[in-house]
């Protein structure tokens, strides 16, 4: 019987838009429609073979109709920037359970020039319009950010814990030309920095960017028939988790549980241990997000992953490579980056990455979406166990 | 105009009618004694629907912050955009006002009091630093 964990259902195609960074010219569903292009011929497929289709932002359908893809699976699960890991794994549950073969998940969002996007902003009397937003909770940079301090502060770190992610980051973006901040950086640059929302400077928020992934999802059984099946990377583990919607009602500021629930879910599917992870994808859309999920999932203890980072096992030959794309802090943030940490970890398990660490074979994808409310995991190898 | 106002539901108008009155009123539960925010019709830690509104006592520490330096029309910058726990227990978003928005002045753990900021029709619950520590 197939599974959806254990490496019965793969990943078979991969892609981004051809182009990221400021694409005035593409709206919001022709981002989508070209990664799902691109990731179609990547697996050696056409619209014709797929019957499932999920995404976020747009409904399913409007991106299934716009490709002409008639499908019998949909799912529009939107958590924000984390929806395509929970994407991923639906979809193994339903390619395991027989409700579709081919699953495409797609993401476009023009997060800078705004073509085709609908408005920002939360319904002003929602829980969040009323008792966040008045208060200019409301931008990422004012709202995500605000639980930081205590963060910092219930550790010791200082505003220098921030700003050594920056550099941490930065340097697996040198050089990539697909990359928005590509040149390398230092703490105290980083420090200097004008604020934009105290104590985060401007390169310890995310860039805003055009763009878009997509993937597509099979049996494995099926993958091994394509003709990119040697490159197929196996779902082994996955968890998704959420929390409250509005970041003042989080349970525990300086924690997030369902960090935790999502990522000990996923290590315990794949029947893995932390020191089996080679790769870690942490979705930063701001300097603190790794630190929390470092500390959540387990990889280092409560008060560890300042040094951690500091002290270079997230860099080039560090022992947890992490957010070897540059991340959303260097990299590329469209507003929901999980398809972005997808798509790196799968080019470093097929060895196709700008930044290549030597010898991934499990590659651990963090996610986070609606700041602190949502969480999903995956787990994944360039290995059928 | 210094900021957006709210749209109030049937569920939580006893709040902005509250404020609009100089009271920060929250919700207790009478089965369990939790005092919850935001307003809804029964108790999210025990699911009892016998609750009543309470009047706050205004008081909160300060648990975390940030200090905004990007415009949010109509709003001038900086704006301090804070997380206070309510001495009743229940934690919110809002402004810390009336000090000069400086990391010097908002020590984590700072006392609050709250205070009524006019906005159109709404009187918006913002906080200050209190006068003396308890």
């Amino acid at each position: 019987m197939t599974s959806m964990h254990g490496g019965d259902i793969a990943v078979v195609g991969a892609a981004e838009t051809t182009e990221i960074g400021s694409l005035p010219g593409v709206s919001m569903l022709n981002l989508h429609a070209d990664a799902a292009r691109n990731a179609l011929a990547d697996a050696g497929l056409t619209v014709k073979d797929v019957d499932g289709i999920a995404t976020a932002g747009p409904l399913a359908m409007e991106v299934s109709h716009h490709l002409g893809i008639t499908p019998r699976w949909l799912d529009g699960t939107m958590v924000g920037g984390c929806s395509f890991l929970l994407h991923v794994r639906h979809a193994a549950a339903a390619i395991a359970a027989g409700a579709a073969d081919v699953v495409l998940v797609t993401h476009g969002e023009s997060g800078r020039s705004r073509v085709g996007m609908a408005g920002r902003g939360p319904n002003p009397s929602s829980p969040q319009g009323q008792f966040e937003a008045v208060y200019g909770a409301q931008a990422p940079y004012s709202t995500f950010t605000v639980p930081a301090l205590h963060f910092l502060q219930e550790r010791g770190f200082e505003r220098e814990a921030l700003a050594q992610v920056v550099v941490a980051q930065r340097e697996w973006a040198v050089g990539n030309p697909r990359a928005s901040r590509r040149t390398p950086t230092t703490v105290e640059a980083v420090l200097e920095q004008p604020p934009v929302a105290w104590p985060f400077s401007k390169d310890m928020c995310c860039v805003v960017t055009d763009g878009g992934g997509a993937l597509v999802l099979t049996s494995a059984e099926r993958a091994a028939d394509l003709p990119a099946g040697d490159r197929a990377v196996y779902l082994l583990g996955s968890g998704e988790s959420a929390g409250a919607p509005m970041v003042s009602q989080m349970a525990d500021p300086g924690s997030f549980r369902a960090f935790q629930l999502a990522s000990a879910e996923a290590l315990a599917t794949a029947g893995i241990g932390h020191a089996d992870v080679d790769h870690l994808m942490a979705y930063d859309a701001f300097a603190h997000l790794p630190l929390y999920m470092l500390e959540d999932i387990g990889f280092v203890g409560r008060g560890e992953s300042r040094d951690f980072v500091a002290e270079g096992h997230t860099g080039k030959g560090g022992r947890l490579p992490m957010n070897t794309n540059g991340g959303g802090l260097s990299y590329t943030h469209t507003g929901m980056y999980g398809m972005f940490a997808i798509q790196e970890a799968v080019r470093q398990l097929r060895g196709e990455a700008f930044a290549q660490v030597p010898d991934v074979g499990i590659s651990f994808v963090q996610g986070v979406g609606m700041f602190f409310a949502a969480a999903g995991s995956l787990v994944l190898s360039n290995r059928r166990p | 105009m210094p900021g957006p106002t709210p749209v109030p539901t049937p569920d939580t108008a006893p709040y902005w009618e509250g404020a609009a009155a100089g009271e920060l009123r929250v919700q207790q539960c009478t089965s369990c004694g939790e005092h919850y925010f935001y307003p809804r019709p029964f108790c999210p830690r025990c699911g009892s629907d016998a609750v009543e509104w309470r009047v706050a006592g205004g008081r909160a520490t300060l648990v975390s912050y940030v200090i905004n330096h990007r415009p949010f029309p109509p709003v001038e910058e900086p704006q301090v955009v804070a997380l206070v726990q309510l001495e009743e227990g229940p934690r919110m978003m809002t402004n810390v006002v009336g000090v000069e928005p400086l990391p010097d002045n908002l020590p984590l753990g700072l006392q609050l009091q709250v205070t009524f900021e006019q906005r159109g029709e709404f009187a918006i619950p913002v906080f200050t630093p209190a006068e003396a520590p308890r």
